[in-house]
């Protein structure tokens, strides 16, 4: 059906470039642009303040403060901005950890149930 | 619409929790059908960009401000379920170390982004699409993709409003309007981000967007399950 669109559309970059480049730009919004980003109140913090139950959040803020950079504001660091900054690489760097921790996940899975014996039906 | 601790009650806090929970790990089966080795950088980069754009707080009407979330996009490009992987890590992360979300409502959260804003409108995706191929696949894709990457953020706030209401933190006939009327705004927002994201990827490498069918993806085929 779209065999036109197959054949005229090819990888233009490699794999491990595509990856690289990716990065990158994950990592310049989260250190260079997140610092710009606006600090209105999102829409549900918005609503919660309007329509007046934003301090059911602030009564529980007690709990925030366990988590290392709360806020997205690296502790003990003067410059707002260099706060966010460092928090945007240090959240990123964790999330690629963690996310690839989790992929590999399934593909554990994958291999151990083939090991015990799935049969295979690979007509490769 | 990351909800904090303390708008939610025990049950409805429960109840998303078990929700997500099962749901995780029905993904982290069947994200084995999607998931090769190769995928795995991706799916890593998938999620931190992700995560980073959720930063990008942009201005809305009145002194509003709304983020990417990204549950269509990471769905269109690795798969349902391991895009709703990177969903739970995205949320997970910004939950345990920036307390945005609270511990309490991270269920709710998942269940809010990932399932409903996640899987519920990429299955309605895969509808309109489908009727729409006659126009071509990029063309499609793209269309169905901005449609319910915008839909996702209301539905998901929909959502976030009802299991507010549930909770008796406030009345459903006040939030539920409130709710969907600011992020049906930051909905444009959302399906901008998304289509820019899926125009880029399928330009340069087609074969890592999985809705994208004329690429030649399918990394593993077995077991007969659809």
């Amino acid at each position: 059906m779209s065999e036109t669109s197959k054949m005229s559309r090819k990888q233009r970059i490699g794999l491990g470039a595509f990856v690289a480049i990716a990065f990158a730009v994950a990592l310049i919004l989260g250190i260079f642009i997140s610092p710009f980003a606006s600090e209105s109140p999102d829409g549900l913090e918005r609503v919660a303040e309007d329509k007046g139950f934003i301090q059911k959040a602030e009564e529980t803020e007690q709990v925030w403060k366990h988590s290392p950079i709360p806020d997205y504001e690296f502790p003990k660091v003067k410059n707002a901005r260099i706060a966010t900054g460092l928090s945007g690489l240090i959240g990123t760097i964790i999330t690629v950890a963690v996310a690839v921790a989790v992929g590999l996940i399934p593909l554990a899975i994958r291999k151990s149930r083939k090991r015990s014996g799935t049969i295979s039906t690979d007509e490769t | 619409m990351h909800i904090p601790d303390g708008f939610l009650d025990a049950k409805t806090s429960v109840a998303t929790y078990i929700a997500s929970a099962g749901t995780v790990g029905y993904a982290l089966y069947k994200a084995k059908e999607e998931l090769d080795e190769k995928k795995i950088p991706v799916l890593g980069i998938t999620a931190a960009f992700i995560f980073a754009a959720q930063m990008l707080n942009f201005p809305v009407a009145g002194g509003t401000s709304g983020h990417f979330l990204g549950a269509i996009l990471a769905m269109t490009l690795l798969g349902p379920y391991s895009g709703f992987l990177v969903m739970s890590v995205v949320l997970l992360v910004q939950c345990l170390f920036f307390a945005d979300g609270g511990l309490t409502a991270l269920g709710a959260n998942i269940f809010n982004m990932g399932i409903i804003g996640g899987f519920l409108s990429f299955y309605l995706l895969t509808l309109v699409k489908k009727p729409l191929g006659r126009f071509g696949e990029r063309k499609s894709l793209l269309f169905s993709a901005a449609l319910f990457s915008w839909f996702s953020i209301i539905i998901a706030s929909a959502a976030c409003a009802i299991e507010l209401a549930i909770s008796k933190t406030v009345s459903f006939g006040i939030v539920l309007p409130a709710m969907v009327g600011v992020h049906s705004i930051i909905g444009i927002g959302e399906a901008i981000i998304t289509v820019i994201v899926l125009t880029v990827v399928i330009e340069v490498r087609p074969d890592l967007v999985a809705s994208f069918k004329s690429a030649p993806s399918l990394p593993y085929g077995g077991e007969g399950v659809v």
